[in-house]
């Protein structure tokens, strides 16, 4: 049994990466702890650094990478954000490192649990996503990540993200894979032309000009694209070795699926739940769970909602002017379908580690066939929060000063 | 006390370039000749990490004036990308997947990473003994942008964000270096390349954090006379404005005393940036006080 935090450290170990590049922040810092535990007994192999920053920490494992050594950091929420100049600068130095995003809301106001807000915003860095919804996947997406980041069609960092708290705290069954097993996946990393002094290499020059800031820009683009298919063919091998593999998206007894509710990560495995109670009544539901986010898989998410009347959209994040950062891409992926489902609703929830239940999955589907019924989408998302927490919220509001009536409307289940 | 050295005089300086011939900067800047004095020493095993900064401008794309590899680096992160490099090198060389390479790791900055942005990233890699060399080209303000106020802008110096000149002194970058107690930070000036080279080459005994801040004229920026650079180095350095210096593990020894320093205002006088000390009206106020500055700093310099 391994906590996600675990698991995230064993796919490093298991990678025999070279350089760990740490700087702790809850709910990741397990990862790095065990990390530096292993690399000063030596059951790793690896050179351990403690960084000052996040900003520090994602350079420095982006320039070493180029050096041809395989590097692996993790941090979180505001960590990421402290970070975001780095991001886009190791992508942009096409370094590929692998970076375990523990998710966590974003302050202020400050939060440890998840939602989605901090691996979302990096959405447009470079990096490839790849979101983990259990202990295992986590450590075979690194794996699995540190294999396409490294591929030189691709050369682009790769995060995978797992959920803090709900995954990164809880513990699963995980099969740890050996050392020949791995051996035999992932071939020892060497960058084209390393920045070891032996190469005259200029790494990043200023452009002073539109034209090639465009044309290295659109090769990163390409990149990122290709990714997927690559994606394919690596997760090919990965079930070779390991008996085991993933597609790009996960679909939950969708065959005959009237609704489906579209999610992604460690709450998935609530909406599943959720899913079977619903057919047990009778209710054709199904799920569709997003492993991979970057490079956007537009045409399997298509494909898998074939023949669906409505979709639910469900995400952790919640963006002030717009509403759920990916909703707007699962529409657009169904909007050049030749017969589209008749309604595809946002619901926001679990933000900050809120809770959801299989009752939130049916009331979902209840919204989704008065969407179709009466044809009226909801524009905004419709916000899931509990009946016991929205009582235990209107307690903390009255505690503080603000009665609810002053919030004006909140929806909830 | 004399040094071992094989720098004792300009014949002595090594004829090999890893600048090659023009460059972007601008005419009379004095950063092309501290940074082809310090890669002369250096020589050819070494990776350049740039951050933005007119240094940078030594690598427009698809051109580059540097036979060095290079690194370009967030602002901030100067640091942090030498040690990314230093470090995946030492990882590949302790597995044996690299034989040592020897190889030097340089950071080129302005004062605006130095002093401002990327302090922090600094004062964590010399914490952590980093072995590399940073070099500051220190004009004394965000020249690569239009000369805005940082943190290394002297007293009364206008700036296009200090329109009427800084009412702040100068950060001592080179206190706060040594506060850190590296093996070895200096400063160093193009006026004085035989004392350029020999800091560089002595550096090289050390292993950790090696860091040097250049006097950085800035003709564009300070508004003096392109072809006045080296005279301008030169005045800096005989008012005592720019004392001459090193630190190895913190000790201090200035390698070279002015022996009757120059009024300050015969360095002023040439740039624009202080014109307002001069013209409509002469602020005897104001140069009395930088006056002062420069002259308690010496009078505790006891060597
Ligand atoms: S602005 Fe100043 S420091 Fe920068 S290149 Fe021009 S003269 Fe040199």
């Amino acid at each position: 049994m391994l906590t996600g935090n675990m698991s995230a450290a064993w796919g490093a170990r298991v990678a025999d990466v070279d350089y760990v590049a740490a700087y702790p922040i809850t709910p990741q810092s397990e990862i790095v702890e065990t990390l530096s535990k292993w690399t000063s007994t030596g059951e790793l192999n690896a050179k351990f650094v403690n960084f000052e920053s996040e900003h520090s920490m994602i350079t420095a494992a982006g320039a070493a990478s180029l050096t041809g050594a395989r590097v692996f950091t993790a941090t979180s929420s505001q960590g990421l954000f402290y970070a975001f100049e780095a991001l886009y600068t190791v992508a942009g130095w096409r370094a590929p490192i692998l970076l375990v995003n523990v998710a966590r809301g974003v302050g202020m106001p400050m939060v440890l649990q998840v939602e989605h807000g901090d691996v979302l915003a990096a959405r447009d860095s470079g990096f490839l996503q790849l979101h983990a919804e259990t202990c295992q996947e986590t450590l075979d997406f690194i794996l699995i990540g540190y294999r396409l980041a490294e591929d030189r069609r691709i050369l682009l960092p790769v995060m995978v993200n797992m959920d803090g708290f709900t995954l990164s705290f809880a513990r699963e069954p995980v099969e740890i894979p050996d050392k020949s097993q791995v051996e035999d996946f992932l071939p020892r990393y060497s960058y084209p032309r390393p920045l070891t002094g032996d190469e005259q290499v200029a790494y990043a020059p200023t452009m002073t000009e539109g034209v090639p800031y465009t044309f290295f820009k659109y090769q990163m683009y390409a990149a990122s694209i290709e990714a997927k298919h690559v994606f394919k063919q690596i997760v090919r091998d990965f079930s070779r070795v390991f008996g085991r593999g993933y597609d790009v998206l996960e679909s939950f007894m969708m065959d005959d699926a009237e609704y489906a509710v579209v999610c992604s990560n460690s709450y998935s495995s609530i909406i599943r739940a959720g899913v079977k109670a619903l057919r047990r009544r009778g209710v054709k539901v199904g799920m569709a769970r997003l492993r991979m986010i970057r490079p956007f898989p537009r045409e399997e998410l298509a494909k898998a909602l074939e023949g669906v009347e409505a979709v639910a959209v469900f995400e952790q994040n919640l963006a002030p002017g717009r509403g759920g950062a990916l909703y707007p891409e699962i529409v657009e992926a169904l909007y050049h379908m030749p017969e589209k489902p008749k309604a595809v609703v946002p619901f926001i929830g679990g933000l900050g580690g809120a809770n959801i239940g299989p009752e939130e999955v049916a009331y979902m589907v209840r919204v989704c066939e008065k969407a179709v019924k009466t044809g009226i989408v909801p524009q905004h998302p419709t916000l899931l929060l509990r009946e016991d927490d929205w009582s235990k919220l209107r307690e903390s509001l009255k505690v503080s000063g603000l009665p609810v009536e002053k919030m004006g409307v909140v929806h909830h289940v | 006390m004399s040094e071992q050295t094989s720098f004792k005089t300009l014949r002595d300086t090594p004829i090999s370039e890893y600048l090659t011939p023009g460059s972007p900067l601008c005419g009379g800047c004095g950063g092309e000749i501290i940074v082809k004095l310090a890669l002369k020493a250096l020589g050819p095993k070494t990776i350049l990490v740039s951050v933005p900064g007119c240094l940078a401008l030594f690598e427009l794309y698809p051109y580059t004036s540097l036979k060095t590899p290079m690194l370009f680096a967030p602002f901030p992160a100067g640091p942090a990308a030498a040690q990314g490099i230093v470090d995946g090198i030492e990882a590949l060389v302790s597995k044996g997947r690299v034989s040592n390479p020897g190889v030097k790791v340089l950071l080129l900055t302005g004062d605006g990473a130095a002093y401002d942005i990327g302090l922090q990233a600094t004062s964590a890699a010399i914490h952590r003994g980093l072995d590399f060399y940073y070099l500051c080209y220190d004009n004394e303000a965000y020249g690569n942008t239009g000369f805005q106020f940082s943190g290394s802008t002297p007293l009364a110096a206008s700036t296009s964000t200090t329109p009427a000149g800084s009412g702040l002194r100068k950060k001592d970058l080179f206190e706060i270096w040594r506060a850190h107690n590296p093996p070895y930070v200096a400063t160093v000036a193009a006026s004085r390349p035989v004392d350029l080279l020999r800091k560089f080459e002595k550096a090289q005994r050390f292993r950790g954090p090696k860091l040097f801040i250049a006097l950085g004229v800035c003709p564009t920026g300070w508004g003096s006379d392109p072809a006045l650079t080296v005279r301008l180095d030169k005045l800096a350095v005989e008012t005592g404005i720019f004392p001459l210096k090193e630190a190895v593990y913190g000790r201090v020894r200035h390698t070279y005393i002015p022996r009757s320093r120059k009024p300050v205002e015969e360095y002023l006088r040439h740039q624009r940036r202080f014109e307002h000390l001069f013209k409509p009206v002469r602020r005897d106020d104001l140069i009395r006080q930088i006056q002062e500055d420069v002259d308690r700093y010496w009078e505790n310099v006891r060597e």
